[in-house]
């Protein structure tokens, strides 16, 4: 009789907490925004170039998080090692943009030299993320799931800090491409000419990706292994060459993310890569992890919210420099999404015993 | 291979396989040469010596690794499952083949970065680093490299063939020189302490600044390998296994042990001096917050990668409670602050624990993973730093007061403290090893308990548990609020260990190496978590050029971990149960034998 009063408490207390989770939740954005937009501390132009600027960050995280989500597709594990990956393609794409433009080759002909530069990183961050495959993940395959997760985070360590030791702790500044300066004006609001072209080339990767995925034949295998491991392996797809694709996919999106990120932020860091990585794993979980074009969706939508949310949901609440707040916004929602519903907005696939 | 007729005119194949596989080995020990060297890791050892005036650590990284091709060549080829087990010569041979390609890679290095400079891509790469290689003599030393790696690696594959009764002598004497050098200053400072007249004796074998003398090298090389000789041939084994025996079977006996282990825990700091003592106290302090996460996460399996929370949670607490600064709001002694803290830790382990019970698995690690990172920003906004801080965070907290606190003047004022103040690491100490036997007496009843059992049930089949009359809920929060509490008193004592605390004292860092310490130790075993933060903790703050590669080693630590021991150094019993439950009953017996 009183052990079950007192079940019965706690369960009551936990939907009590988990309903003031939501209304504080909801109270602060409705509340927050309807403040910040009577108070109109902002203008149209400034809510504009937020927007851009999150829509832009969001096609980064989107591409780091096709990585996250295809790997959790086929192997059921959480790349923690993916923000290094993106970080070694961050780093690569340095190396090489700095020697180009010694040689003066990126801004004479800077279309050429970016796309040079993007594939560069992006076949190094795959070469990476194929030798992490194989030293520490391939050898766990049969392990228990808390395992692998314990060899991914290890991985992520000893990448960083071999980048640190290898190249240094600096941070280093990213060769300016003077193309890519400036603003175009568009319907009589001027936008930033570098988000724009990072906008349209995350997309155009995700196009690729996605046709890619869609339509060749080892696409078809890497979604059958996605489907059911065992019985595409009896349909006779070869399992560890399907892996061993999604990895060198994932990484390439990821490496080519790394250049977008740094044409940004023009600058690159052993560190860089942690919260873009789990920013992009929370784009990830919120498109429904295992979900391609959730992935893309999850992510610009990140990118969206993490931008103009401190503006938009705090401002009007008066907390002091909301900015600050950008990253706990992020990863607030990572933790809502995980709690209120962990199969995401497109998600597919319920989350079931174990996931 | 199928038949022994055909085994003859088969010789030449195989000479020539051995030959390919060991110029596969030399490539890639000639990488992982280069990976240490490029890494830094050469060059920043080279600078604390072994033996003063003979050997440095990086000289003695790069000697180990050749070894390491040597043996790894030999053990290849001699594989006996192979049938065709190399013979001595050749596999001496092929070893040194091997040796010679790895260092001549090194080599290679030097060559074209004398020529090409590569320090805008490699930072390590420089002169000094060069000149280490080279021996000193520059350019035209470049050669010796090679061969002292072709010899190296020829000498290891000779000594793996030889007979256990001589080879176990020169190992465990090489390792004990390299263990006694490593800590050289550690026990020299411990030998001073106990009483300074041994001073001249500890000057003997231990050289000025770091490393040994020639001497003390010689002494503890003849002695190590003494002692294994004797070992080896069996002199002393029957009185060794007689004595633990008698010891297992008394058990007054085993708490005489236990009562000499927390004599010399207790003496420690005493002889050991401020810098140990401090570094003592942060291994204590990572003890506590294992023990907690070792509930949270070793009994029932909740993936907790956001502990840093509750140590923050701790830390402000005590910090607001206590601090005489702008920041103090009570001005109380730490001795009421203390329980306040854990308690406010465990109100927090229990409001954080509520929300994301029904996460499972990996999902947990990152939702807490995110609960970390947003403890960390919020405390260190500007939002909140009329009240915590902010960067600026908290200082001025006051130091624990056995006897009477005088009453709070003024802020900026420290209370007086009419009795013994526990300022220094030396003394901070104790307070800490109370924490620690606290924690660690409620872990062990708790497992032996009921509570435990329910744990270990959740962790094993969440479902099977609950079908068994477990209270799923209840028993979760119980251990997430009761691991939240360890953490937050250890937050508690670093503040006032301290004196401040700032928000990035807060770091993702101090969650992962909670949970390494546990890996490390063995998840769910209460010695695992000692064996853990020593390893972890106090390990890197002695080696103090290791610490900017602690976090390289963890990355590695953890990979080889989960290959090779996924159990953790000093497992609990049913843990390796369950992970060694296929092989032969010998490492059954064994796990029996030790009691975790």
């Amino acid at each position: 009789m009183y052990r079950a009063l007192t079940e019965r408490l706690a369960d009551w207390g936990i939907v009590a907490v988990l309903w003031a989770f939501r209304i504080a939740v909801i109270l602060i954005v409705v509340v927050g925004s309807v403040l910040t937009l009577v108070k109109g501390t902002y203008t149209r132009d400034q809510w504009i170039d937020l927007a851009i600027f999150g829509l832009s960050q969001g096609g980064i995280y989107a591409l780091i998080a096709l990585g996250y989500t295809m790997v959790y597709g086929v192997l059921r594990m959480i790349n923690f090692a993916h923000g290094e990956i993106f970080m070694s393609g961050a780093f690569a794409g340095y190396f090489l943009a700095t020697a180009l433009n010694r040689a003066g080759t990126l801004n004479a002909n800077p279309v050429l030299a970016l796309a040079t530069v993007t594939v560069f990183a992006m076949a190094v961050s795959a070469g990476v993320a194929l030798l992490v495959e194989r030293v520490a993940y391939r050898p766990l395959r049969q392990a228990p799931r808390l395992v692998p997760l314990i060899s991914a985070i290890g991985a992520s360590f000893f990448l960083q800090y071999t980048v640190r030791g290898l190249f240094g702790p600096g941070v280093y500044a990213y060769p300016d491409i003077l193309a890519l300066q400036g603003e175009w004006i568009i319907f009589g609001v001027g936008i930033l000419k570098r988000q724009v072209v990072i906008i349209i080339a995350a997309v155009i990767m995700m196009l690729i990706l996605y046709t890619f995925v869609m339509r060749t034949k080892i696409g078809k295998a890497v979604r059958a292994v996605s489907e059911d491991r065992e019985v595409a392996q009896l349909m006779g797809i070869s399992v560890d060459r399907a892996i061993v694709v999604t990895f060198a996919l994932g990484a390439a999106m990821a490496g080519a993310a790394g250049v977008l990120y740094a044409q940004i932020f023009r600058q690159v860091n052993f560190f860089m890569g942690f919260v873009p990585g789990i920013k992009a794993f929370t784009a990830a979980v919120l498109g429904g992890i295992g979900n391609v074009p959730g992935a893309m969706l999850g992510g610009l939508f990140l990118g969206l919210v993490e931008s103009v949310g401190p503006s938009l949901f705090l401002d009007g609440l008066g907390i002091v420099a909301p900015y600050q707040l950008k990253d706990a916004i992020a990863f607030t929602m990572l933790v809502l999404v995980l709690i209120f519903r962990p199969s995401g907005i497109l998600g597919e696939r319920l989350v079931t015993k174990r996931a | 291979m199928l038949d022994g007729g055909r085994q003859e005119p088969m010789t030449t194949r195989e000479i020539r396989l051995d030959i390919v596989r060991a110029v596969r080995i030399g490539l890639l020990g000639g990488i992982v040469f280069l990976y240490l060297t490029l890494v830094g890791l050469v060059g920043a050892f080279s600078e604390r010596p072994l033996i003063s005036g003979f050997i440095s650590l990086g000289q003695t990284l790069l000697l180990l690794s050749m070894l390491g091709v040597g043996y790894v060549t030999a053990r290849l080829l001699g594989n006996p499952s192979a049938k065709s087990a190399a013979p001595q010569g050749r596999a001496i041979f092929m070893s040194s083949l091997a040796g010679f390609i790895s260092g001549g890679i090194l080599a290679m290095l030097v060559i074209i970065g004398q020529r090409i400079d590569v320090r805008d891509v490699f930072v390590n790469a420089t002169t000094e680093l060069y000149q280490i290689l080279t021996f000193g003599r520059g350019l035209p030393g470049v050669w010796l490299l090679p061969i002292v790696s072709g010899v190296a690696a020829g000498i290891s594959a000779a000594a793996s063939r030889l007979p256990g009764k001589i080879r176990s002598p020169i190992v465990w004497g090489l390792a004990s020189v390299a263990f006694f050098g490593l800590f050289s200053s550690l026990f020299r400072t411990i030998l001073t302490g106990i009483s300074p007249g041994l001073s001249p004796f500890a000057r003997l074998f231990f050289a000025p600044g770091e490393g040994l003398t020639p001497g003390g090298a010689a002494v503890f090389l003849i002695f190590a390998a003494g002692a294994a000789a004797s070992r080896r041939l069996g002199g002393q084994t029957r009185v060794a296994k007689a004595i633990r025996s008698k010891v297992a079977a008394n058990p007054r006996l085993r708490w005489l042990g236990y009562a000499l282990l927390v004599l010399v825990a207790l003496l420690l700091p005493q002889v050991s001096g401020p810098f140990l003592s401090q570094v003592l106290a942060l291994v204590g302090l990572y003890v506590l917050m294992g023990l907690g996460l070792n509930i949270t996460l070793g009994f029932a399996g909740l993936f907790d990668l956001g502990f840093v929370a509750f140590f923050a949670i701790g830390a402000y607490t005590m910090g607001l409670l206590t601090s005489y600064g702008p920041q103090g709001l009570v001005h109380i002694s730490f001795w009421v602050a203390a329980p306040i803290a854990m308690l406010v830790a465990m109100l927090g382990g229990l409001f954080l624990g509520m929300p994301v019970l029904g996460i499972r698995g990996d999902y947990l690690a990152i939702a807490t993973l995110g609960f970390g990172e947003i403890a960390r920003i919020v405390v260190g906004s500007d939002f909140l730093a009329p009240w915590l801080g902010g960067s600026q965070g908290i200082i001025g907290i006051q130091k624990p007061c056995v006897g009477r606190l005088g009453p709070f003047v003024a802020e900026g004022v420290p209370r007086d403290c009419f009795g013994l103040e526990l300022v220094g690491p030396q003394s901070m100490y104790y307070v800490v090893v109370a924490g620690v036997v606290v924690a660690a007496l409620v872990a062990w009843r708790l497992r032996e308990g009921r509570l435990g059992r329910a744990w270990m049930g959740i962790r094993e089949d969440e479902d099977v548990a609950e079908a068994l009359g477990v209270n799923l809920v209840g028993t979760k929060l119980l251990a997430y609020s009761l691991g939240a509490g360890f953490a937050g008193l250890s937050g508690g004592i670093f503040a006032v260990l301290v004196g401040s605390i700032f928000d990035s004292s807060m770091q993702l860092f101090v969650s992962i190496n909670v949970v390494a310490l546990l890996i490390v130790g063995g998840m769910g075993s209460l010695p695992g978590v000692f064996v853990g933060s020593l390893f972890l903790i106090g390990l890197p703050e002695l080696l103090r050029e290791f610490s900017e590669y602690r976090l390289l080693f963890y990355g590695l630590a953890l990979i080889v971990m989960m290959q090779a021991k996924p159990e953790g150094l000093w497992p609990s019993a049913t843990v390796r149960r369950e992970l060694h439950a296929g092989e032969e009953p010998t490492a059954m017996s064994e796990a029996g034998a030790n009691p975790a």
